[in-house]
């Protein structure tokens, strides 16, 4: 396989691996160090591509399982200051500021969700994968997945009615 | 678009039923510009879901097709063809009894086993001459037993002559 040939088979979805990897792993750096780990990973793999029914969902379930990877080693390696009883009464302020851009918020809020949650909100509502395929790339069946999805929209949608209100007080 | 359709979709959305075309009607709706104020709150929700979509990767990825390891590879296979080969040849050379040696080789092993014998049946007369100066060495024991009564015969005497 050539490296246009390649090129055409991965260009269509390496913004989707890009937003899956930013998604779980916060940073826009590191999303675009996994993102590029992950289509050497599959360049270097290119003769089996071929053989792959669908890549873009075997490569979506690389950058979840990859991701989750980084963030547990992450988690391993970091100490984290937790100031228990402090609280910073700047913060407020500083959310009303950012209560104008509620787009932001939905961001913010979404970064709070449980993992699966946010893969599934990810890949439903952002990327606008059928269920069939979520079901496939993160090896759940679909029930689970609309559990899982109604749970987090519910969320999205509490806090960020919250957010609106203390906005408007 | 009704107010109630959309209330219906918003309502399955929640419960994760609604199918990706009637997503895309929510996205829609949720785009304009004014929406009913009790639904004001799924607006930045959709719109984030609307722009987040057209973020993109743009960082060049270097696809460097690979080729240093073949030739390690086959020098590694040339390397252990050449190390069996001269393993076989040592093997094969090597003489496994008496019966594969030639006339004159056995002649000459021979020879060598008749020179050591000799030299053993030497080796065999010199311990019999060393025998024979254990055997003084012996008697000479005895002789200085001899001289260890004369001691004590010393002593008696000197007792006696201390009790006169």
């Amino acid at each position: 396989m050539t490296q246009a040939e390649f090129l055409n088979i991965v260009m269509p979805f390496k913004d989707k691996v890009f937003r899956l990897a930013k998604r779980l792993l916060v940073s826009r750096e590191e999303a675009e160090d996994a993102t590029q780990e992950i289509l050497i990973k599959l360049w270097k793999n290119k003769q089996k591509i071929q053989d792959y029914k669908n890549v873009e969902a075997f490569s979506m379930t690389m950058t979840k399982n990859f991701c989750l990877d980084r963030l547990k080693s992450k988690h391993a390696q970091n100490l984290k200051i937790v100031h228990s009883n402090y609280q910073d009464h700047n913060v407020s302020l500083q959310k009303q500021l950012e209560l104008n851009d509620s787009v932001d918020w939905v961001s913010k809020i979404m970064e709070e969700l449980p993992e699966q949650q946010k893969i599934i909100l990810q890949l439903r509502d952002i990327e606008q994968y059928e269920f069939s395929e979520i079901s496939k790339m993160l090896n759940i069946n679909e029930t689970a997945i609309r559990v899982s999805l109604s749970r987090g929209r519910k969320i999205l949608r509490e806090k960020l009615t919250k957010t609106h209100n203390y906005g408007v007080r | 678009m009704v107010l109630d359709k959309i209330e219906n979709l918003l309502k399955k959305y929640d419960n994760g039923e609604t199918t990706l075309q009637e997503e895309q009607q929510l996205k829609n709706y949720f785009s304009k510009e004014t929406v009913e104020p009790h639904l004001e709150v799924y607006k930045p929700m959709f719109n984030y879901f609307l722009q987040t979509q057209k973020e993109q990767f743009t960082k060049e990825v270097p696809l460097e097709p690979k080729k240093t390891y073949t030739l390690y590879k086959w020098l590694s296979v040339a390397a252990i063809a050449v190390l069996m080969f001269a393993i076989y040849i040592q093997v094969g050379n090597q003489p496994l009894g008496l019966e594969d040696l030639s006339q004159d080789e056995l002649m000459a092993y021979n020879q060598t086993v008749e020179a050591f014998n000799l030299l053993a049946s030497k080796f065999n007369k010199g311990t019999e001459s060393i025998d024979a100066l254990a055997l003084m060495s012996e008697s000479l024991e005895k002789g200085t037993e001899n001289v260890s009564y004369l001691g004590e015969f010393s002593n008696a005497q000197n007792k006696i002559f201390k009790n006169e």
